[in-house]
């Protein structure tokens, strides 16, 4: 039998799992596709986590307009969706007389814009306001909209949201090519069968240029990877508690040192363009680029606390600008082509894609509005995402009264980041169920502490064979192959 | 329940330091004391330690770990310990209120007269040395690995490469080897060992297991699963030396690097830490700067020997209990006792001159440079020289021991200060 939808998305980072969300709002069935074993395993899983205020894009490119609307639509999708987002504020920081010029430069893009509440601060105001920012400092741009958020609790959040509507999500499910009738895409080719949709949607992030090419769109479109390494420091030593950025440079924003939702201090990301798409490799040289890039900033910092390190690879573009006169060629493609039927057209989101991400959501109804689907909002539609239990965020108060309700959530399973075994349950078993350690660890932060595993990891291993009703061997860390353990001990002779 | 929800003596944890502590808290006169474990068995670590080598100070017999836990076990339940398990100390407040939490009890707030804290320690891991690579199952410390081996019954590796001479890792060397699993090798980034030279004999050489000094891993392989470790050797500065790199195919990666005292809960609780050892500044009754909170065993600095842990354990529930029964007398005069030359740091951090009984005291210490020659630990005030000692060489894998006794406590009495050298002799 075929399985028919009205849309499918490929991908599923946060601008698919979004966009599966906002369609999920309109009659027709949603079909949610990715390749890996868990939403969020891509760009969305390894980045700085911050939902920029707009200042950075140049003026008139879709960056810059989706990153701005996108920015103003977060405090609304935070509510409906229950995930963790604070408007810290963000400087971008100048250290010396020679890097001021910078400043205006962005506080020009700030207005073109649109981005509300800028400000040029001086070198004294700035360290009354961040007492460990380098004594060079010369001035800053303060960016009061600039937000930090938990990329994966927003990508869970979004796709369990679009669940609850209706929407199909299926994992370890890699898109293939399309199934064509003349000029109109019908349905898509997978590893798992064939998917009939009337509209298919390119959200395939790092491999949207794959994607594209098999639709037979933007031949000379080409992803190309730009890796990112960070530090990450423990929460018990926080060394910054704002969010630092260096003036940009043609690399980028730059490494900043930041704070996260979570309290952690954070470093990176250094900008790599490389080959492999898969390569999400940590290097010598690249932490060292980091170490010295952030002591730029911040002197005063040390490695004694460092809890992790990782790396992402950023999707990085070669598409024009198609506003007349300006001169970018990494802009997003954000479109319904021409030469084919039924396909939403996306590639070379990166960052401000997570700030964006909102904003692109509805670029892509407005643009199926134009094509011509009436989108009907649901009668049972809701927005609203409840969020979970979340033990060591919690008062002792709180803690006792979930203790009494489920005695499960007394047993804690992480002791650095206190993730109880209730936590773990209701993840497993979610409206998109975690069944990897990995995809426990994004959604509840357990083993991200000084320990980093080494306690937890086998009573999670236990925990989800248990709950999943299969043999510890069977566990992995991110998906078949990466099984923790081989085959039981020697057996004593009785 | 708990029967009540106030007690003499709390003690966090439940390896040989906690149980040590119990025991002697009760004979000390504590009526209620309560050990809180977070795993579903009283004896800590010890129970993955199947291999012997325990007992041999304190027994001398050569005992496996879960059998000398049991030893403690027992005499605590004779005693009339009380046991929380399955149970997470969540805080410690300074004036000695625990939140406990488990899926047994629930959550109870526990009101102790005097708590020993005995958490013990954890593993450094992968992040704290910055292994560059990919992020791929396989990579384990050395005791997950021997909890996966020895408690769960599952073996986390066939094709093995070990950094670190940790003890944990060269026992785990030997351990996995006898699973069938191959280990490829054991590297060290210093010159000499981090573990005990007994276990580097009975794990490494005696099965042919190679280890190599002054080499690290400088890259992680493999996607998914471990698939290849790429090492290198390092000169003094650890820096890698250019054309010593290697690639040796393996599925795992364990790591012995180091442990860490486990004080989290001590910060909370107002615990002031040495930086040096990242356990709690303790004086000879292994009291912290809390009042009434004391500490003992691996959660104030590593030792090589549970042996010894259980005897500090001992030493610190004997104060608590005295703490707890208002015996102890509370004024204090502490002098600190400091590191000399070659000396990384000296366990008690200080001597409260007003507690000075017929009890020794024992200093304990680590060097910071291997000396493979005769050697001299001296205590000294800076003029007169208190005690002295001679040892047939001096290793930082290794604590060494000088003992203060009575007829040494006359020149305690005068000295602002003592200071413990090792010097050639």
């Amino acid at each position: 039998m075929q399985e028919k939808y009205d849309y499918i998305v490929i991908g599923a980072g946060v601008i698919g799992c979004i966009i599966a969300r906002t369609l999920s709002r309109y009659e027709g069935r949603v079909l949610l596709i990715d390749k890996e074993p868990d939403v969020c395993m891509g760009s969305t899983a390894a980045n700085t986590a911050i939902v920029h205020a707009g200042y950075d894009p140049l003026p008139n490119t879709l960056k810059a307009r989706t990153n701005v609307a996108g920015n103003a639509m977060w405090d609304t999708l935070a509510g409906e969706l229950n995930f963790p987002f604070e408007r810290r504020g963000d400087f971008v920081v100048a250290v010396g007389e020679e890097e001021l010029p910078a400043l205006d430069t962005l506080m020009g893009y700030a207005k073109k814009n649109g981005v509300p509440g800028c400000a040029l601060l001086s070198g004294p105001e700035v360290r009354r306001r961040e007492k460990n920012i380098t004594p060079e400092v010369s001035g800053a741009l303060w960016a009061s909209t600039g937000g930090i958020t938990d990329p994966f609790a927003v990508t869970v959040a979004a796709a369990e949201n679009a669940v609850m509507n209706g929407a199909v999500v299926k994992l370890n499910t890699e898109f293939k090519d399309f199934i064509m009738e003349g000029d109109r895409i019908i349905g898509i080719k997978t590893n798992r069968g064939d998917f009939y949709s009337r509209w298919v949607v390119n959200c395939a992030g790092l491999f949207s240029d794959f994607v594209m090419h098999q639709a037979g769109v933007r031949p000379e479109f080409k992803i190309r990877p730009r890796k990112g390494e960070y530090f990450v420091f423990d929460r018990a030593d926080v060394q910054i508690d704002n969010v630092l950025f260096p003036v940009p440079s043609d690399k980028g924003k730059g490494i900043l040192v930041s704070t996260t939702i979570h309290g952690n201090t954070i470093l990176g990301p250094n900008a790599d363009i490389i080959d492999d798409k898969e390569d999400s490799s940590t290097t010598e040289s690249g932490m060292n680029e980091i170490w010295s890039g952030a002591n730029k900033l911040v002197p005063s910092l040390t490695k004694k606390h460092v809890i992790g390190t990782f790396a992402g690879l950023r999707p990085m573009g070669n598409a024009p600008c198609k506003t007349p006169g300006v001169d970018y060629n990494k802009d997003y493609i954000i479109e319904i082509p021409e030469e084919v039927k039924g396909f939403v057209n996306l590639g070379g989101i990166e960052s401000p894609g997570l700030a964006a991400s909102p904003a692109i959501a509805q670029e892509v109804v407005d643009l199926l509005k134009d094509a011509g689907e009436e989108l009907r909002v649901k009668k049972d539609y809701d927005p609203i995402r409840p969020s979970r239990p979340r033990f060591r965020e919690m008062s002792q108060k709180d803690r006792k009264l979930l203790v009494d309700m489920d005695p499960t959530y007394g047993r804690v399973i992480c002791r650095c980041e206190n993730v109880t075994e209730g936590e773990i349950i209701a993840e497993i078993h979610a409206p998109v169920p975690a069944t990897t350690y990995d995809a426990i660890k994004r959604r509840t932060w357990l083993g991200t502490g000084r320990c980093q595993g080494a306690f937890d990891t086998p009573r999670v291993v236990e925990i989800l064979a248990r709950e999943l009703g299969v043999s510890p061997l069977e566990i992995t860390k991110r998906g078949k192959g990466s099984e923790f353990l081989f085959r039981p001990t020697k057996k004593v002779e009785k | 329940m708990l029967k009540k929800n106030i007690y003499d003596v709390v003690i966090i944890g439940s390896g040989p330091g906690g149980l040590a502590a119990a025991v002697a808290a009760k004979k000390e006169g504590a009526e209620d004391v309560l050990v809180i474990e977070r795993d579903t068995e009283l004896g800590g670590i010890l129970l993955q330690c199947i291999h012997n080598g325990f007992g041999l100070e304190i027994f001398k017999e050569d005992l496996p770990g879960p059998s000398y836990a049991q030893r403690y076990i027992d005499e605590c339940l004779e005693l009339g310990v009380e046991t929380m398990l399955d149970t997470i100390v969540l805080e410690v407040t300074p004036d000695r209120k625990l939140y406990t939490s488990s899926t047994k009890y629930g959550f109870v707030e526990i009101q102790a007269r005097a708590i020993v804290l005995a958490m013990g320690c954890r593993e450094r891991t992968r992040a704290m040395i910055q292994i560059p690579g990919m992020r791929p199952a396989g990579v384990f410390t050395a005791g997950t690995a021997q909890r996966f081996t020895n408690i769960e019954g599952k073996l986390p590796g066939e094709r093995v490469v070990i950094l670190g001479s940790g003890d944990i890792g060269m026992i785990m060397a030997r351990r996995l080897t006898f699973e069938g699993a191959k280990v490829e090798r054991v590297l060290e980034i210093l010159p000499y060992l981090s573990g005990l030279t007994r276990n580097y004999v009975q794990c490494l050489e005696d099965l042919d297991i190679p280890l190599q000094f002054e080499h690290t891993v400088k890259f992680i392989h493999g996607e998914d699963r471990v698939e290849a470790v790429e090492i290198a050797a390092v000169d003094k500065n650890w820096n890698y030396i250019p054309g010593t790199e290697e690639i040796i195919p393996c599925d795992t990666l364990l790591l012995s690097i180091g442990l860490i005292p486990e004080n989290e809960l001590s910060r909370q609780a107002g615990v002031k830490l040495d930086p040096l050892t990242g356990g709690p500044y303790v004086d000879e009754s292994r009291e912290t700067n809390v009042p009434g909170i004391f500490a003992a065993g691996n959660v104030v600095h590593v030792y090589d020997l549970a042996d010894w842990v259980t005897l500090a354990g001992y030493d610190a529930g004997k104060s608590a209990a005295r703490y707890a029964q208002s015996v102890r007398v509370k004024e204090s005069s502490h002098i600190p006792v400091k590191a000399g030359n070659n000396v990384h740091h000296v366990v008690p951090h200080s001597i409260n001159k007003t507690n000075l009984s017929d009890e020794q005291i024992e200093l304990q210490l680590r060097v910071r440079q291997p000396v493979e020659d005769t050697v001299l630990i001296e205590v000294h005030d800076g003029e007169n020289r208190i005690a002295r000692k001679g040892a047939l060489y001096a290793r930082p894998g290794e604590m060494l021991t000088v003992v203060l006794k009575e007829r040494h406590f006359a020149d305690v009495e005068k000295a602002d200060s003592l200071t413990v050298d090792v010097n050639p002799l």
